[in-house]
């Protein structure tokens, strides 16, 4: 299906991104898949899915740096000849309570979370634009829209990704180019296994379906949104939360 | 007999091979592309409409190559309760099993608020948003008894940005995405989803019927400017009802070329 095109997943070797990826290789792209720790987890994913269909490369870089995310775009189309998609998945949490949360932890976060989404998208725009086509898909947050105790600069900055796609969505809709979120509600990943045991059962207790989302879950959306006929399809939020915004 | 929810197929078979849909408004516009889809892709299609629909199913039953005998029409008002429920409990005495509704019929009867009858008020309100909510009603208990169904709701654009002319039509349909998020509440823990679609401005009859500067103002409205063709919803409602989309639930999933506003 995708056999051809070339994606970018930012933190595209663990949690949700390392779905993401599997799915579009298996799919049958190349995915260029970017990390910033974590060479040997990075190199493993694509040992691991050699032999799927597409390929997986791995880059590392710094999402919260604009001139690394240019060198890293370059790269790929270096590399592999062009980008087709591009998924704006890493992301951090640096939890505290506004009371203690320091203004490092509060830029800290925006900028891995928002502005590297905003860097990845600028310094990959023009090869979209020149082609007259591509799909972004950033990564948002139930927590973007509920808000949370602890999340004020993480929440911040996934509801920022809301405005921030709508008006790319907008700027880039007679140009072929498609821009979605996907708000995924608590995912089975390593970032919610670091909530402390009760915190994470009072969560459960939260979902309507009271279970976490599988990493998959979320990627068939992604995967969705890429697909050639999902053209129609921009600006919107896609939530895949076991009722959880509510 | 009961049948248990999760089918096991084999590779070869089609995803939605054993799955029994029913799709109100099935016959035409994007109905008829969501009956389709869902044919093709294995599903007995259940087209729910009133009697001039007979018609135009047994026309779309004949654009199905191959797959015709598994698209059938029962006649029913949605906007009649009992109707709605003599109707399923149709499918089930000859399907024994509904796993996804689709409430997509819907109609219009556009008129400023100043010149709107409360008969036109009336009218849209009962086909566009209590419809639903009684084809919910007449499914629900057998899906919770199986804990397996998906439901999607047609709702539309202008839930979100208003439109002028269409204050039952904007009402009906914005009063479904909190239908939706109700019933996806209440039955979350019973195995099903419930989730509504809302498109934008697309090429169907109810298009065709607005006045041409009508359709060329929305045209121009919407980003990408272009009208939407009913397989772009189609293909999205598709998606939900898929075993695999059990984590979705309560959501509207926008398809409007970036007209929000």
């Amino acid at each position: 299906m995708f056999s051809g095109r070339v994606a970018v997943v930012t933190g595209g070797t663990r949690g949700i991104g390392a779905a993401i990826t599997e799915s579009l290789a298996q799919a049958g792209a190349h995915v260029a898949a970017g990390y910033h720790k974590g060479k040997e987890t990075a190199e493993s994913i694509r040992e691991r899915l050699k032999g799927v269909g597409g390929s997986v490369s791995c880059h590392q870089g710094r999402v919260d740096d604009f001139q690394d995310c240019k060198r890293v775009i370059d790269e790929v189309i270096a590399q592999f000849g062009r980008v087709d998609y591009l998924v704006n998945n890493a992301g951090i949490t640096i939890d505290k309570t506004l009371r203690k949360m320091s203004a490092e932890d509060w830029q800290n976060v925006i900028s891995v979370n928002l502005s590297g989404a905003f860097n990845m998208t600028k310094a990959v725009l023009e090869h979209m634009i020149e082609r007259g086509a591509g799909r972004i898909v950033n990564i948002s947050s139930v927590i973007g829209e509920t808000g949370n105790i602890g999340q004020a600069n993480y929440s911040a900055s996934k509801a920022g990704l809301l405005g921030f796609t709508k008006s790319i969505a907008l700027e880039l809709a007679n140009k072929g180019i498609t821009a979605n979120v996907v708000a995924p509600g608590f995912i089975a990943t390593e970032m919610v296994a670091s909530i402390p045991e009760a915190a994470l059962a009072k969560v459960v207790e939260k979902i309507p379906q009271r279970r976490l989302g599988k990493p998959e879950e979320v990627a068939r959306v992604v995967k969705f949104l890429l697909e050639d006929e999902s053209g129609y399809i921009t600006g919107a939020v896609y939530t895949v939360n076991g009722g959880l915004d509510m | 007999m009961t049948v248990s929810a999760p089918l096991t197929r084999a590779a070869w078979q089609h995803p939605l091979d054993g799955r029994v849909a029913i799709v109100t408004g099935g016959s035409r516009g994007i109905g008829a592309a969501i009956s389709r889809l869902l044919a093709a892709d294995g599903a007995a299609v259940a087209i729910l409409g009133v009697a001039e629909d007979r018609e135009r199913t047994d026309r779309l039953r004949a654009s199905l190559d191959g797959v015709a005998q598994r698209v059938q029409f029962y006649e029913a008002n949605v906007a009649d309760h009992a109707q709605c429920e003599s109707a399923v409990a149709r499918v089930i005495a000859e399907h024994r099993r509904i796993d996804v509704l689709v409430n997509n019929a819907g109609i219009t009867k556009d008129r400023t608020v100043l010149k709107m009858s409360v008969e036109e008020w009336n009218d849209v309100i009962a086909v566009d948003l209590s419809g639903p909510f009684f084809m919910i009603r007449a499914v629900l208990p057998h899906m919770v008894e199986r804990s397996y169904g998906r439901i999607v709701n047609i709702s539309s654009v202008v839930a979100r940005t208003g439109n002028f002319g269409q204050a039952n039509y904007t009402a009906a349909k914005a009063g479904l995405i909190g239908l939706t998020k109700t019933v996806a509440l209440e039955a979350a823990r019973a195995g099903i989803t419930v989730n509504a679609v809302a498109p934008g401005f697309t090429m169907t009859e109810m298009v065709a019927a607005m006045p041409p500067a009508a359709v060329e103002a929305a045209r121009r409205r919407t980003p990408e400017h272009r009208l939407a063709e009913p397989e772009e919803i189609a293909r999205v409602v598709r998606f939900l009802v898929d075993e695999q989309s059990a984590f979705v639930t309560g959501a509207t999933f926008d398809v409007n070329g970036g007209m929000f506003m």
